[in-house]
């Protein structure tokens, strides 16, 4: 489980979290959206330790984040996946040496193993094809496929998705989505997702959480904040407000 | 803001940068013992890093030699005493502009190159997914890249002394009518007057090569690893890495010839 309790996070005097507090229960796809610059990526980034908070906890299985030492935040993060807006691929690794990264450099597996785990993850995302090709000769949609393959590989117990959909047209777009919710049905992984789509939210979550103003304005299941009248909750999933 | 602030804060942002080089070459330095699993990549590194910058580092060193040696030569034919020519060329090229030059052209060849590139990696968020695979980015990144350039610098600085000092022969046998043996020869004598297997006027100049190299990486790599705000500031990443490793250059040269010369 991940629960961020009274999270502060302020940039210079720019206070992106005021007060957060969030609980991400295991085996569900929660998703967290908001306002641009409201701190949605900043989340996710204190949950996998990359920011430290300026007063709060943030808490994985129990395990305060913030607290834990180098050693222990390695150990934490080969647990998570982590997919990035754009992919974030090496560019001089192919698509397969990409998704094999973070295999090889834990020496996790035998060689043989991690081609074996490689091709099965290329294949859920429906990338089998285009193992050999390289980041810059792939499509935005691939890039974003081949991350999360990256991400499942080491078999993760959550994985946190920042705006798994940006900027990819609406076909592209409802695979992503599909993997998601496959994902989690199929690897019982839990989700974070991050994204400004009513789309994604409303067919990946289980939940669903807008932040206002640094802290969570309203949360609920998909059912109740797609029928709610709280203003907050009609401007991101009322009818048209994609 | 008054002038004490605005002094105060760009003596605190340049000491914060200088610290965070000084951190990222011995963290690099560590991660050596990660050698053989990056070996491989070091070495294409290294290939890369001698290849793109040795057409241009040959021509630049012809040229400075001949233009050391003109230069020189000039001054000594009022005084008859060219046959000293090649000492002195062969002297300054290995002690100083070998090194230099091949410095010089390296920040501004491999170094943006390498600043432009992890730049570009942090932006686009790649250095932050190697963290979270729990990918150390010196290791992964930027101890290959020390490694290239300590070791590819003064193998360009060693190739450079031969061409300025061959250039300088050149010019000295066609514009100051030096014969070439003697420029030669000079210059041979005093490259091993010292009676030691390696002379002291050779390992200045090639230690003092190995440190630039390895500044200009170790500046480089910071630069780019600071990157933020898009293409701009990777832009602004590559600027500071030659500019700074240009300074850096300099002031090295200036002490590591201060204690060849005047201490040890």
């Amino acid at each position: 489980m991940i629960e961020l309790h009274d999270v502060y996070k302020a940039f210079g005097k720019r206070e992106i979290l005021r007060g957060l507090t969030l609980t991400v229960p295991k085996g569900l796809n929660f998703v967290l959206m908001g306002p641009s610059g409201t701190g949605k990526s900043v989340t996710l980034r204190h949950i996998i330790g990359i920011l430290q908070p300026d007063r709060g906890s943030v808490r994985v299985d129990g395990q305060e984040v913030p607290a834990m030492n180098h050693h222990q935040l390695m150990e934490l993060r080969k647990r998570m996946g982590y997919l990035f807006q754009n992919g974030a691929l090496i560019n001089w690794l192919s698509v397969a040496e990409n998704v094999a990264l973070p295999l090889r450099e834990h020496g996790m597996l035998p060689r043989d193993e991690i081609d074996d785990r490689v091709h099965e993850m290329l294949r859920l995302v429906h990338m089998d094809q285009a193992a050999k090709q390289f980041p810059p000769d792939i499509s935005g949609g691939m890039k974003l496929r081949c991350g999360l393959a990256r991400a499942l590989v080491t078999k993760p117990e959550y994985v946190l998705y920042d705006e798994p959909n940006a900027g990819l047209d609406p076909i592209i777009s409802r695979e992503i989505h599909e993997l998601i919710v496959d994902v989690r049905d199929t690897l019982h992984v839990t989700g974070l997702i991050v994204t400004h789509s009513r789309a994604c939210a409303t067919h990946c979550a289980d939940r669903i959480g807008i932040l206002q103003d640094g802290r969570l304005g309203i949360e609920g299941t998909v059912d109740e904040l797609v029928h709610s009248d709280n203003p907050l909750a009609r401007d991101f999933l009322g009818e048209g407000s994609d | 803001m008054n002038i004490v602030t605005a002094v105060g804060r760009v003596v605190r942002e340049r000491a914060d940068g200088a610290g965070y080089v000084c951190d990222l070459l011995l963290r690099s330095l560590v991660a050596l013992r990660r050698l053989p699993r990056r070996w491989r990549f070091s070495l294409d590194m290294a290939f890369n890093a001698g290849v793109r910058s040795l057409p241009v580092t040959l021509v630049v060193a012809a040229f400075a030699g001949a233009i050391l040696a003109l230069q020189t030569g000039i001054e000594l034919r009022r005084f008859g005493d060219t046959a000293v020519l090649g000492t002195i060329t062969a002297l300054s090229m290995c002690r100083e502009m070998g090194p230099f030059i091949t410095g010089v052209i390296l920040a501004a060849t491999v170094g943006s190159s390498m600043a432009a590139e992890l730049g570009t990696m942090k932006v686009s968020d790649e250095v932050t997914a190697l963290e979270v695979m729990s990918v150390d980015p010196i290791d992964y990144l930027v101890m290959p890249r020390v490694l290239a350039l300590a070791l590819m610098c003064p193998t360009l600085t060693v190739l450079s002394n031969l061409v300025g000092i061959y250039g300088g022969s050149i010019v000295a046998e066609q514009n100051l009518g030096v014969s070439r043996d003697l420029f030669w020869i000079s210059a041979r004598e005093a490259l091993t007057t010292s009676g030691t297997l390696l002379p002291k006027e050779i390992y200045a100049g090639l230690f003092k090569s190995l440190v630039f190299g390895t500044t200009i990486a170790a500046v480089s790599c910071a630069a780019g690893l600071r990157a933020s705000g898009g293409a701009l500031g990777v832009g602004l990443a590559v600027q500071a890495a030659v500019r700074n490793s240009v300074i850096l250059i300099i002031i090295f040269g200036f002490v590591i010839t201060w204690f060849f010369y005047f201490l040890a």
